[in-house]
């Protein structure tokens, strides 16, 4: 049987950042005593109205430019009918066939569309401690019910529970940098649901797919599709079909277990919202999103990318809108070293300083951009040597002030002239009349014995490099 | 008739199933007309108000007390409204 591909699509949740919630005023928060945050509206007492935010509007139009989607000039809400508690109307007020935003991309993943809807009430399954199943009563909690929800859908452009992970950060790290949400999985305020099936390799028809829920760590997102996938090739590599479900995904246990029985098949009987008129956000309203865009972590890539730094590197330092500044600002202050240095610096030593220290990041630490821009100069001008840099580095992260000064205190400065470590260097030589003969006879290895004797005698304060040039030399090799 | 039903979680008699049965058929019937003519470059009408573009500034407003939001639930617990599990109606 030919090797059967994984084919994921993702289904993102986004709850926005706006101070009420979509359809009426009520205050958005988060881990508040239960019910504090209702009215009429959101508790659908007879006769309300709805009444869009226009915030929340807005956020959707940020969205939709930062992932390059078509906005629709006219897009209209649908009610979605359901019954289930944490519903109160019976319906959500979403969008159908008429999203606010289309077609768009974010990296390698095509995006179907983004739509606005609102967030349902949040159920606490009495019983058992947040366990759906086996609970017999359920209390209700409809502080988030109504919060302005943007649901984002891609295409199944994905091949993999890592890329898909992968892909996942990636867009939370985009939305995060709009300020649109707080996109905590945690917390709920980005809920991200897999699509999964899989096709013999080469194939285009698309299998019949499962969606997975509950995976609220990118970790868990990757061990859900992973365990989805292996779930769905044995069950066909053994000559079974797969069934189209949900799946709960339990990261306790790591094991996946259908929420909904067969015949509550979805029939939401969509049709549009009468209490809500349609929206066709305006050329200004669409400028203003497009302008009001920061410099996305994609776009950061490729623009380190073509400064000279491994894409890797450049991946860690966009990621993170502060830590890119960081690293930025020591770019500008350094003299005469390449960016690229600097973000080995930034994502290499520095990283591991901080880490040995207890952790942080580089723009919270007591390290300035001033400081490590001068580190790295004073390296990079061979005025102390590598090593002693790290130990400078180590100082800083403990104490913060000054490259210069510490240097001086500690006394890390290497010679002005090479005469002092000429003649330190002959005398190693001198020491080890074996490992020098064997220098000469073409043992490579045996340099590091009188290597180490320069650098105890000059207390690390030597340049590896010009050690290793001077012993050669004076070795007349 | 008995799925609409059971998506509206309706109990119908026998007598309202079929007078309903009846009246959805005229129903059904009626778009089906409505589905005959020739509507073409005839945009579907969602809204019968000419408006667009109705919203309000993102700007909290005071909610109901707790216990005036709960004073409807028949059966409150713990600040919530308590309801039978979801799923033992399934």
């Amino acid at each position: 049987m030919a090797e059967l591909e994984a084919v994921i699509g993702l289904e993102i949740h986004v709850q926005l950042a706006t101070k009420t919630k979509m359809f009426c005023g009520c205050e958005l928060s988060f881990g508040d005593e239960p019910n504090v945050h209702t009215c009429p509206v959101c508790l659908a007492h007879p006769g309300v109205l709805p009444v869009v935010n226009e915030q929340a509007i807005l956020y959707a139009l940020q969205i939709a430019a930062a992932l390059g989607c078509e906005v629709a000039p006219r897009s209209i809400f649908h009610r979605k009918n359901y019954f289930y508690p944490d519903s109160p109307k019976a319906y959500q007020i979403s969008q159908y066939d008429t999203p606010i935003a289309g077609a768009g991309r974010l990296g390698d993943v095509r995006i179907h569309r983004a739509h606005l809807e609102e967030d349902a009430a949040k159920m606490i399954h009495a019983g058992e401690s947040g366990r759906i199943h086996g609970s017999s009563a359920s209390l209700v909690d409809f502080n988030r019910g109504g919060t302005p929800l943007v649901e984002i859908v891609t295409e199944p452009d994905l091949r993999g529970a890592a890329e898909a992970a992968e892909w996942a950060r990636l867009l939370r790290e985009t939305v995060r940098q709009l300020g649109v949400s707080d996109v905590n999985m945690e917390e709920g305020s980005l809920r991200v649901d897999a699509n999964v099936s899989v096709r013999p390799a080469g194939t285009e028809t698309l299998g019949t797919k499962t969606e997975l829920k509950n995976m609220n760590s990118f970790r868990f997102l990757q061990r859900g599709v992973e365990a989805e996938l292996e779930r769905q090739r044995r069950l066909i590599e053994s000559g079974g079909e797969v069934e189209q479900e949900t799946l709960h995904f339990d990261p306790q246990s790591g094991s996946l277990t259908s929420l909904r029985s067969k015949e509550e098949a979805h029939d939401y009987r969509y049709f549009p919202e009468p209490d809500l008129v349609a929206i066709a956000p305006t050329e200004e309203m669409a400028r203003t999103a497009r302008e009001s865009l920061p410099e996305l972590p994609a776009a950061r890539i490729e623009r380190y990318v073509g400064e000279g730094l491994a894409r890797d590197v450049a991946a860690v330092l966009a990621a993170d809108p502060e830590t890119a500044a960081y690293f930025e600002q020591v770019s500008t202050d350094v003299s005469g070293v390449e960016p690229k240095v600097v973000a080995n610096w930034v994502t290499g030593e520095l990283a591991a300083a901080l880490r040995a220290a207890g952790g942080g990041t580089a723009a919270e630490s007591k390290v300035t951009p001033a400081a490590l821009a001068e580190l790295i100069t004073l390296v990079a001008r061979k005025t102390i040597s590598h090593g002693s840099g790290k130990t400078v580095l180590a100082a800083l992260v403990e104490e913060g002030g000054d490259a210069q000064v510490i240097v001086e205190r500690e006394g890390l400065a290497m010679g002005d002239d090479d005469g002092d470590l000429e003649s330190i260097v002959a005398a190693a030589i001198a020491a080890d009349p074996a490992a020098a003969e064997q220098i000469k006879a073409g043992n490579g290895k045996a340099i590091g014995s009188i290597v180490g004797a320069v650098m105890r005698e000059t207390s690390g304060r030597a340049d590896g490099g010009d050690v290793n040039r001077l012993i050669r030399a004076q070795l007349g090799l | 008739m008995l799925h609409v039903a059971r998506l509206a979680r309706l109990k119908l008699t026998e007598d309202e199933v079929e007078t309903m049965t009846g009246d959805l058929s005229g129903i059904l019937e009626h778009v089906d007309r409505i589905s005959n003519l020739d509507l073409e470059g005839v945009e579907p009408t969602s809204h019968v108000v000419a408006l667009e573009n109705v919203w309000r500034a993102d700007e909290p407003r005071p909610s109901l007390p707790p216990e005036v939001a709960l004073a409807s639930a028949p059966e409150p617990q713990d600040g919530a409204f308590r309801v039978p599990s979801p799923q033992a109606d399934a």
